[in-house]
């Protein structure tokens, strides 16, 4: 069993590794995740469910969108089955509710995190995608900041994906 | 090569340098600069990069397993799978699957592989509009050019190109200028064009054969869409990208960043398993839902063959099959960095590796048209995640372009060119390979042979006839050789030496650089080391670079008859050139028998390298020459030096005898042996040449040293400062 004082020292190196991506990093409690998100969300917002107990979306936020509903959205709110410390990087894992393409298809992504799902580097992390993903066949993506492209002449963050990345880590 | 060829050859890199070289160089040496920073953040880079290479040797060996694996866990998992002979094969059969779903569009994701079976040509013959997602792609696409480079294919465009270019096809409200407004312009663009595709094809960088999973380096998000947008989706990959289990992703996923653009992870490593459990998005039909597991998906993996297999069997092209084209061998290569892709590669790769690539998948002569611009400096090994030897790899290649050539002439210059060569290389490539018999001639005729290669008929001969760059000084021959010098000597050696030393007598250092020699010998005296100095026969390096492979495996099997009596006797041989040495360490493994290789291996070392041993073990340092108030020295290593670690005792010895040393980025002096000398690179030469003078300069040094010949050559051809060998800044005087 992973104790409490491991991780924190395993958020503290995600938190330092996403926030040079400019990533927002955030660490709450269940009951406090619906107000993170509001404070952080802007215009249209889709999502898929948290499923993390005594954590809820705002009721604002939209699960089960159509197609209109996904490409009006300008934050989309996902969460995360698993994340890298020495990264900085979140596992997206594919859902029959969208989550890939809610989480891609938005100017802000807000992914949900437990604390107990930072696993400290990408050895580990793999071990646990073997496993997974053999077993269900499904897919997922290990995400690192917000989408970017240099093709321009210069690093521009928000290429095709989104433009800002936020993560509330839920302890 | 004829003359006329060799000077179009010139024009041609001349106006890459003028119009792409500026937005190449600063990329690749962004690229590079950045590679160094973040591969010094890991833990244990070699260990990884060991790890990396063990899983591709074991996954190629295994190869045939692992595609029939593949194929039955794809079916398994709802997909197709297409094992394509060859570029038509594939070709055709995405062809057929676009008919069967009557696709109007295709949009794609960044693959150079569908590059290589030109899938794009092809379908728009059919009538499928194919629609380059990737912005570096599209832009290309746009201007109807060809990727310069693996990677980052429009590397060779500056923001303001792109900007015109956009600006003259879109004519936009208002005008585009910045990377941000290019970058969303082309994301809105891009956006409408992805929400109306029927098919969504990408490439992979690795397939699991566990899981079927298909993992995607990528930054932008466009992969993604292409694979979540449409109904189906079409994977185009070439056989060697399959990989055992997931979990065999792990060091690549570390290393491929970091190794191609610094950067220490890109924004997406998708992991796909398709057909994927993701709900299909019909942005046509406004009500529709976004949930469910995509049943409606349909996937196919076209798995490439088109020469791979044959690669697999060629013992030599083999490793080609390891690269995971990260483009670490482009970013790194002082030629690469002047000229890029579309000087340095061919059809479809570009860089170093790029020869290996063409060679196998479109043939020797294909590889043949810009093998040369690898140098062997070997700047792309220590860079290599894989660590494929790829200088080896442009030899040999070299070596089978050679046997392809016509000979006719040739037979004018056989007295000068006495090579073990069955086939015949070019002139040119023979007159540099056979530098041994030249350097002999020009010392024993000097310094007539001096005053002869100076004189104006002589020049406009050599350029004219072999390819001899007029503008570049010939080398200088001494009429006393350094063996000669060394065998009149009146010097009673030690009678009882700490240590024993043979000085290997490098065609440089013997017939043209005797000085050096001289003060090496002073040195190890000093620091009471026997010293001998025996005949010797040249280490083959210069006809290895020409890619006369037999002619250099002459060499070192005489070299190794001449210094193996030494080696049985407990004398270390100490060697001052480093391309040398590395022939003696490196290449001398495929030349020689194992065992008489590992004799060179393990008693062969760098002058340099040497005494700081013998400082480190006790010699005094006060022996050696130090310097006189503050001194700040300019210090360039040479790239084979580098590569294998010898750089730092050069630097730490003149530091140790107090003078203030400063380096240089630049990977190569631009020089590399006969390089620098043939007219069709000069120009090229003298640009890599300036990178370098230009940091001398900047470092505003009081002495100027390096340790190669070529560097040395280099720079005193185009720095006001002379500069000497580092033996001769710190031998004591005579």
């Amino acid at each position: 069993m992973v104790s409490q004082r491991s991780e924190q020292a395993l958020f503290d190196r995600f938190k330092q590794a996403a926030e040079s991506y400019n990533v927002d990093v955030q660490r709450v409690k269940p009951p406090a995740v619906t107000e993170t998100i509001e404070s952080l969300l802007s215009g249209p917002t889709v999502g898929t469910p948290l499923e993390i107990p005594d954590a809820s979306l705002p009721e604002s936020v939209t699960t089960k969108p159509t197609s209109a509903e996904l490409e009006a959205a300008e934050t989309g709110i996902t969460t995360a089955s698993l994340a890298i410390a020495d990264y900085g990087s979140v596992v997206l894992r594919a859902t029959d509710e969208g989550s890939e393409p809610i989480s891609l298809f938005n100017e802000l992504h807000i992914v949900v995190l437990r604390e107990s799902d930072i696993v400290p580097d990408m050895s580990t992390a793999f071990e646990w995608l073997g496993d997974e993903l053999r077993e269900s066949r499904d897919s997922a993506i290990l995400a690192t900041g917000p989408s970017a492209t240099a093709d321009m002449g210069a690093l521009v963050q928000g290429a095709h994906g989104p433009k800002q990345v936020a993560v509330i880590v839920v302890t | 090569m004829s003359e006329t060829s060799r000077q179009s050859r010139a024009e041609r890199i001349k106006h890459i340098m003028n119009t792409e070289g500026q937005a190449v160089r600063t990329n690749t040496r962004g690229f590079n600069a950045g590679r160094y920073e973040s591969v010094s953040k890991l833990e244990d880079y070699e260990a990884l990069k060991d790890r990396a290479r063990a899983i591709k040797a074991d996954a190629i060996q295994q190869l045939p397993e692992l595609i029939d694996q593949v194929t039955d866990v794809v079916e398994e998992n709802g997909g197709t799978v297409y094992l394509a002979s060859d570029a038509a094969d594939a070709n055709q059969y995405i062809a057929r699957v676009c008919a069967d779903q009557q696709a109007d569009r295709l949009i794609k994701s960044k693959s150079m592989t569908s590059e290589e079976i030109e899938i794009n040509d092809h379908l728009e013959r059919k009538g499928v509009d194919v629609v380059e997602t990737d912005l570096g792609e599209w832009v290309l696409q746009l201007a109807e050019e060809a990727p310069s480079h693996i990677v980052a294919p429009a590397i060779h465009k500056s923001r303001e190109e792109i900007a015109r270019l956009f600006n003259h096809q879109f004519d936009p409200e208002t005008e585009l200028e910045s990377a941000e407004e290019l970058t969303m312009f082309a994301r809105e663009r891009l956006g409408e064009l992805i929400q109306e595709a029927d098919v969504g094809m990408t490439g992979a960088n690795f397939i699991t054969a566990d899981s079927g999973t298909i993992a995607l380096v990528t930054s932008e998000g466009n992969a993604r869409k292409s694979v979540t947008v449409p109904e189906t989706h079409i994977a185009v990959a070439g056989v060697e990208k399959i990989v055992p289990r997931i979990e065999d992703l792990q060091p690549f996923i570390e290393l491929i960043g970091r190794s191609g653009t610094g950067q220490d992870i890109t924004s997406y490593i998708s992991l796909f398993t398709p057909p994927i459990n993701s709900p299909t998005v019909d942005f046509e039909d406004v009500d529709s839902l976004i949930e469910g597991s995509g049943e409606d998906r349909e996937f196919h993996l076209v798995l490439i063959d088109n020469g791979r297999m044959a690669m697999r069997d060629d013992e030599d092209l083999r490793e080609t099959l390891y690269c995971i084209r990260c483009s670490a061998c482009s970013n790194t290569c002082a030629n690469f960095q002047s000229v890029g892709g579309h000087v340095f590669g061919g059809e479809t790769y570009s860089g170093g590796i790029a020869t290996g690539w063409e060679a196998g998948i479109h043939g020797v002569e294909t590889a043949a048209t810009f093998n040369d611009q690898c140098t062997g400096c070997s700047r792309c090994v220590e860079a290599c995640p894989v660590g494929i030897d790829i200088p080896w790899i442009n030899t040999v290649v070299r070596n089978r372009a050679n046997s392809q050539k016509d000979v006719n002439m040739e037979f004018l210059v056989d007295g000068l060119t006495p090579d073990s060569e069955e086939h015949g290389p070019e002139l040119q490539k023979r007159l540099f390979g056979n530098f041994e018999t030249l350097a002999k001639l020009g010392s024993a005729t000097a310094p007539l042979s001096n005053w002869m290669a100076d004189t104006a008929p002589i020049g406009r001969l050599l350029e004219r006839v072999a390819g001899v760059d007029r503008r570049r000084p010939l080398p200088s021959f001494s009429r006393t050789s350094f063996v000669e010098w060394f065998d009149a000597r009146e010097t009673v050696p030690p009678a009882d030496p700490d240590r024993k030393v043979v000085i290997y007598p490098d065609l440089y250092t013997n017939y043209m650089d005797v000085e050096r020699g001289k003060a090496a010998v002073r040195t190890l005296e000093a620091l009471g080391v026997e010293v001998l100095v025996p005949h010797a026969t040249g280490s083959g390096r210069a006809p290895l670079s020409q890619g006369m492979i037999d002619t250099a495996r002459s060499k070192a099997t005489a070299v190794a008859a001449e210094l193996t009596p030494y080696f049985e006797q407990g004398y270390d041989v100490v060697v001052i050139e480093p391309s040398d040495l590395a022939m003696f360490t490196g290449e001398y493994e495929r030349l020689l028998s194992e065992s008489t290789f590992e004799l060179f291996a393990d008693n062969s070392y760098e002058l340099l390298e040497y005494v700081y041993g013998l400082v480190a073990n006790g010699a005094d340092i006060d022996r050696l020459r130090h310097a006189e108030g503050e001194t700040t020295v300019a210090y360039h290593s040479h790239c084979q030096q580098r590569t294998m670690g010898l750089e730092v005792y050069s630097h730490t010895l003149l530091e140790r005898c107090g003078y203030d040393v400063e380096t240089n980025d630049v990977e190569c002096c631009g020089m590399a042996g006969s390089f620098g000398y043939k007219s069709q690179f000069y120009e090229q030469s003298v640009d890599i040449g300036e990178q370098l003078t230009e940091q001398i300069r900047d470092a505003e040094p009081d002495i100027v040293v390096a340790n190669g010949t070529s560097c040395l050559d280099q720079i005193d051809d185009l720095l006001e400062q002379r500069p000497q060998h580092v033996i001769e800044l710190l031998a004591p005087a005579p």
